[in-house]
């Protein structure tokens, strides 16, 4: 389902764009209607974060949205239930989650059971290779795309080796640092994805920093994909009340969903 | 007291981690993609240092000039009456310069940061301590240093802060989730992410992702080795029992480490049970926690059902953490050593009776080992001998004390230490 989605940006000549919330933020329901107004502006790919407590990898902007989904008590089964009802819009979901919220569910339940409400794969951005021989195991065994980061330091060795076991599409980390909003998408992005594609014939995505429609077109003059994840919080952060937040949500996939039509992928 | 000889084997048998960081189960790295290059280098620098003589004189030469090792061994006889009449030796680390134990890891460390070419390390601290530790070694080689601190801890240790301060580093109070040890850590990821290039972050205990559990006991073990040559010279033989606190586990690995062969050692660790481990408002992660992921490593933690970490509590800053070392969560299943808990009254007992009976004012941490050695001095009798690791002093912990106690009077008691003894004075 993620090949094919992609498979349809490239048939027009251009590149995937991927849209990111933590389930139950704003709350259970604003989560799903924002991530339904992202489909319905373009957005290719929705990314659900499972909210968890110790977001290594994210800046200030997804921690205070995911302190407050985990204050409105949204756990693994709202995140579920929120996949299913997202995933009726048609587009595959992926769930980014850390690895203990998946470990202490039950690596093969987590698997299934969101396999079974329709989740497509899962970024898991602690999880490396050498730990992850179980869950790439479960992944297979219910029909998941498991999706692991590569990095601007990864070696050669390290970028074949993780690329490897990646299904659906590799997810380049533009930038060394964690997500949010950056004046600049990294210049390292364009030979990082240009070494994946030495070692993989995977669609490549590009994360952290990108939040304009201008950025969107220069990720995808040269990605596969691009991925937006704290402007798209950052809106709802702002919003005065749910329905422009919703409304605001809209407009910023809209804006990205028109960059990543204005650059040439193959250029 | 008796250590089934199978499980002593099996522990013996893996007191190094496998290849790639794992005692067991437990230990491995579940980090960002993006730290596995800085953690090979790490893995790599470390194990080029070890086995270079140069560098073993200078962390020797620095231990023996500027932390002022070997830490002597004191025995304690007025407190032994307190327990059971069994003998208990003080390994005294509270005397090393910066006032614990955490001094022997941050020079190791801080060696291996300038043999890397790294301008700057940053670190996590709790109590401070390892804070204060990082930015001395920081100052002596010329380091910039920035310390992550939780905003709780930055009240409860205020005069560290201004030590660090006064030693020239940065200290950045972390206002995210429940402001104390954890989250300072996780703020020291995200900055180390950012910056690895020009950046080491000096962990200050045995957990993490490998290398750092492995290394840290390394540079700590010289707690354990000193102290076997200087119990052998004072009693003609082995301990029974060697006690010392747990939060992540780095005083504890130092001075277990070297006896785990020894099958006639009883090791035991013990952790902040707060307000009791029933009561929920405790950081007891051996006693009380299940296997899982945090801060890099796959070991015991205190969690919810969904995989959540839990929020700890302990009047020691030091212990108020919800994770532990890999290595403490191998000797657990192992039956090698052996962890129980020990409360926030029952340690401010223990810093009581150590200040009366010695006229040694202990960290409120080391304190926890106190409490505990003297319970064990009970049940094992008169003949046992037991070294208690002192692994910090009290200066830091004056002001909590001074409260708990009530010694000054009618200060106005913080809510976390209200639950003190009331009446009870010093």
């Amino acid at each position: 389902m993620i090949a094919a989605a992609f498979a349809r940006a490239r048939a027009e000549d251009r590149a995937a764009l991927i849209g990111y919330l933590p389930a139950g933020f704003p709350s259970a329901t604003g989560c799903v209607r924002a991530l339904r107004a992202m489909v319905e502006a373009g957005v290719d790919i929705v990314e659900i974060g499972l909210p968890y407590s110790d977001p290594l990898m994210d800046g200030p902007t997804i921690q205070a949205a995911v302190d407050q989904a985990l204050a409105a008590g949204t756990g693994t089964r709202e995140v579920l239930a929120t996949v299913g009802e997202v995933a009726r819009c048609g587009v595959p979901v992926l769930v980014m989650t850390y690895w203990n919220p998946v470990e202490r569910y039950g690596v093969e339940r987590f698997a299934i059971e969101l396999a079974g409400v329709g989740g497509a794969g899962v970024i898991t951005p602690d999880l490396t290779p050498e730990e992850g021989g179980p869950w790439l195991a479960a992944c297979s065994h219910a029909g998941l795309d498991p999706v692991l980061l590569v990095a601007p330091s990864s070696t050669d060795a390290r970028l074949a080796r993780i690329t490897a076991v990646c299904r659906g599409f590799v997810y380049a980390a533009s930038t060394m640092g964690v997500t949010g909003a950056r004046a600049t998408v990294s210049a390292v992005a364009p030979g990082l994805v240009a070494r994946v594609r030495e070692v993989s014939d995977l669609p490549v995505a590009v994360g952290l920093g990108v939040s304009s429609g201008g950025q969107a077109a220069e990720v995808a003059s040269y990605a596969d994909g691009v991925i937006s994840g704290s402007a798209f919080v950052r809106v709802l952060l702002e919003a005065p009340d749910g329905d422009s937040g919703v409304q605001a949500v809209a407009d910023l996939a809209a804006e990205l969903a028109a960059g990543v039509r204005r650059a040439d992928p193959r250029a | 007291m008796s250590t089934a000889p199978d499980a002593l084997s099996a522990a013996a048998a893996v007191t190094q981690p496998d290849s790639s960081g794992h005692f067991g189960p437990y230990g491995g790295r579940f980090v960002p993609e993006a730290l596995m290059a800085a953690l090979d280098e790490l893995e790599q620098a470390y194990a080029e240092a070890r086995s270079d003589a140069a560098f073993g004189a200078e962390l020797a030469g620095l231990h023996h000039t500027y932390t002022g090792r070997p830490s002597p061994l004191t025995d304690a006889t007025r407190l032994s009456e307190h327990a059971g009449g069994a003998r208990i030796l003080l390994k005294r680390e509270d005397l090393n310069h910066t006032g614990s134990h955490k001094i022997n890891n941050v020079l190791g460390q801080a060696l291996l940061t300038r043999r890397m070419g790294k301008p700057r390390v940053i670190a996590e601290t709790g109590a401070g301590q390892h804070g204060v530790a990082t930015a001395t070694a920081a100052a002596l080689l010329g380091l910039e240093c920035c310390v992550y601190m939780g905003e709780e801890d930055t009240v409860r240790q205020a005069l560290n802060v201004a030590r660090m301060r006064l030693l020239g580093a940065e200290v950045v109070p972390v206002c995210t989730g429940s402001r104390t040890l954890k989250d300072a850590i996780n703020e020291a990821m995200r900055d180390w992410v950012s910056t690895v290039d020009t950046t080491h972050y000096l962990l200050g205990t045995v957990a993490g992702p490998h290398p750092f559990p492995v290394m840290v006991r390394d540079f700590h073990a010289i707690i354990g080795q000193e102290t076997r040559g200087q119990v052998m010279e004072l009693t003609g033989r082995l301990p029974d029992a060697i006690a010392a606190c747990v939060g992540g586990g780095s005083n504890a690995i130092g001075i277990f480490h070297e006896f785990i062969g020894d099958e006639s050692v009883g090791l035991y660790g013990f952790e902040a049970a707060g307000d009791g481990v029933s009561s929920g408002r405790h950081a007891a992660t051996l006693v009380a926690g299940s296997p899982g992921v945090l801060h890099g490593a796959r070991s015991y933690l205190l969690q919810d059902a969904d995989g959540q970490t839990a929020v700890t509590h302990s009047i020691s800053a030091g212990l108020d953490y919800p994770g532990v070392g890999p290595e403490h969560a191998w000797l657990k299943d192992s039956g090698r050593a052996v962890y129980a808990g020990v409360t926030d009254a029952e340690a401010m007992e223990a810093f009581r009776l150590l200040c009366r009976t010695e006229g040694i004012i202990p960290a409120i941490e080391s304190a926890h080992a106190v409490y505990g050695a003297m319970q064990l001095g009970r049940r094992l009798g008169p003949d046992a001998v037991i070294v208690v690791n002192l692994s910090g002093r009290g200066d830091k912990d004056v002001d909590t004390a001074a409260r708990w106690f009530a010694v000054l009077g009618d200060l106005d008691a913080p809510a976390d230490v209200t639950a003190g003894p009331p009446g009870e004075q010093m």
